[in-house]
């Protein structure tokens, strides 16, 4: 497992009588970019969410760099500082400044001084191409700038892997490049990330390997080209030859 | 989906209000006439004995109805925070613990739990820590009683405020590595209690009405000094036109604040 900075084995997830997840397995190696695809239901958020844990998992075990996460001793808060989050819908925090939105957790966490934490928190949006709104609240923001500052937010712990739960989905059209492009520039820093998206673009752009999900299952798993071009199996087909057809 | 007309006439009503502009429908005539009643009664109790008299004797009440409603809310404030906090806590038996308080308390009248608090509970407490219980002053059971009883009312407001805020909050908080306690505290909780920040307005308002039935600990709150004032004089009508007279001076003051408070709120 040495160099795997993510396991799935087996993962199935309940809820109530509904199967969401049938039984997943996934590998993903330090600095790999894994984007899942599929159409909605196929489970493929759910999937995401058991990585950190913000799901159980029913059965089945997720390892974060070699930590168990369903052994009772382990320290999920600790193994969720090493993995950050970016939502859908950006969850920034309304009642905190953009610059504080990205600090709180630094300190609370990570137990960094006030000033430590600032001078990440103004590194983390200077890459995000922001600094001018640390002050700002989220609500000023458009939302292809609230989610940059929600990357910024999750940047600022020093994450290893990178989870992205359809991060431009509630996005303006015009909004979704500059969300791309941050997330192009962690792509080309080596982050590992799971990247759960519609953006097909990006897909074939940055993933070294494109899984995709249908109804709780892996379907497929490829390099982009590979699945794009050479699909095998006919759910990829279909799939594909719904969302390529314009 | 609200139709044009519906959003736009409230926006009318806004804009005139912002601009000042008089109009009959919608001046507070329910205002005016409330404060007309207040400045005639402080009118009178300036001009006749009779009133001045019985102002001045239950004058002295307002200390300790003004004490006990502070000291109670504070207690209850806290209260409230512990058992709404429990109620949604996904621990069985403390969810139990704090619904079955939160049930009892609204399932029985506030007169009936000032009598049991104080001539119950408060003794049977002071035994357990082995207290002398004639010592506890009956105001301190006032106390205890009214904090008692409006922590169980405040912990439903509390739920229904951490409940408001989207669960995307707490999973963002969480995701950052930060535990369920830290997230309630500098997440949920600020936002939750500025959402609720009126309706706690609206129960302080409540508990300085309802503090008036702690006279019948014979504490000498505003009540109790208009009941005595009227039984050794006589002057029925003076001691209970001037206690209405506070109570809705008091109340009108602190809603008025509110409104105020909940209109900048509003604009923010």
């Amino acid at each position: 497992m040495a160099g795997e900075m993510i396991v799935v084995e087996n993962l199935h997830k309940y809820f109530g009588h509904i199967e969401a997840v049938k039984g997943v397995d996934l590998r993903v190696k330090k600095g790999e970019v894994v984007v899942v695809v599929g159409p909605s239901g196929s489970g493929k958020s759910t999937v995401l969410r058991c990585i950190n844990h913000l799901e159980r998992p029913t059965h089945g075990d997720v390892y974060i760099d070699g930590v168990h996460l369903e052994d009772k001793a382990t320290d999920i808060n600790a193994v969720r500082a090493e993995v950050g989050m970016v939502f859908q819908q950006f969850n920034l925090f309304p009642h905190l400044t953009v610059l504080q939105n990205v600090t709180l957790a630094q300190q609370k966490v990570r137990k960094r001084s006030d000033k430590e934490a600032r001078d990440v928190g103004m590194k983390v949006l200077e890459r995000v191409g922001i600094p001018e709104k640390a002050d700002s609240y989220p609500r000023q923001l458009s939302g292809g700038q609230q989610q940059r500052v929600a990357i910024a937010r999750a940047l600022a712990m020093d994450p290893k892997i990178m989870l992205f739960d359809e991060p431009t989905s509630a996005l303006d059209p015009e909004m979704i490049k500059e969300v791309l492009d941050v997330m192009l520039d962690l792509v080309g820093a080596g982050m590992t990330m799971v990247v759960v998206t519609h953006e097909m673009g990006f897909a074939r752009a940055a993933a070294d390997r494109v899984l995709f999900m249908d109804e709780g299952q892996v379907v497929e798993i490829a390099a982009p080209d590979e699945l794009f071009n050479n699909p095998r199996e006919e759910r990829t087909k279909l799939f594909l030859s719904k969302i390529l057809s314009h | 989906m609200a139709g044009p007309e519906v959003e736009r006439l409230p926006e009318t009503i806004r804009a005139r209000e912002a601009e000042g502009v008089w109009s009959f429908e919608h001046f507070p005539w329910w205002l005016g006439a409330i404060v007309a009643f207040i400045v005639v009664m402080a009118f009178i109790i300036i001009t006749n004995e009779a009133y001045t008299g019985a102002f001045s004797f239950i004058f002295i009440g307002i200390r300790l109805t003004a004490y006990t409603t502070l000291v109670s809310f504070a207690i209850a404030l806290v209260l409230g925070l512990l058992a709404g906090l429990g109620r949604i806590s996904h621990n069985v038996v403390i969810r139990n613990i704090a619904i079955t308080y939160v049930e009892f308390i609204r399932g029985v009248p506030t007169l009936v739990l000032i009598f049991t608090v104080a001539f119950v509970l408060v003794p049977a407490a002071a035994q357990a820590l082995d207290l002398e219980g004639r010592l506890i002053s009956q105001n301190s059971r006032a106390i205890a009683a009214l904090s008692i009883i409006y922590g169980a009312f405040l912990a439903e407001i509390f739920r229904a405020g951490i409940e408001s805020i989207p669960p995307g909050q707490m999973e963002a908080a969480r995701s950052l590595g930060m535990n369920y306690a830290q997230s309630m505290r500098y997440i949920i909780l600020p936002q939750a209690i500025r959402n609720i920040s009126p309706a706690l307005g609206n129960d302080f308002i409540a508990m300085l009405k309802d503090s008036s039935l702690i006279s019948v600990l014979a504490v000498h709150d505003l009540t109790q000094r208009a009941r005595l004032y009227a039984g050794s004089t006589f002057r029925f009508r003076e001691s209970y036109l001037i206690l209405t007279f506070f109570y809705l001076s008091l109340t009108l003051a602190l809603s008025l604040l509110l409104r105020w408070y909940e209109r900048r709120l509003g604009k923010d």
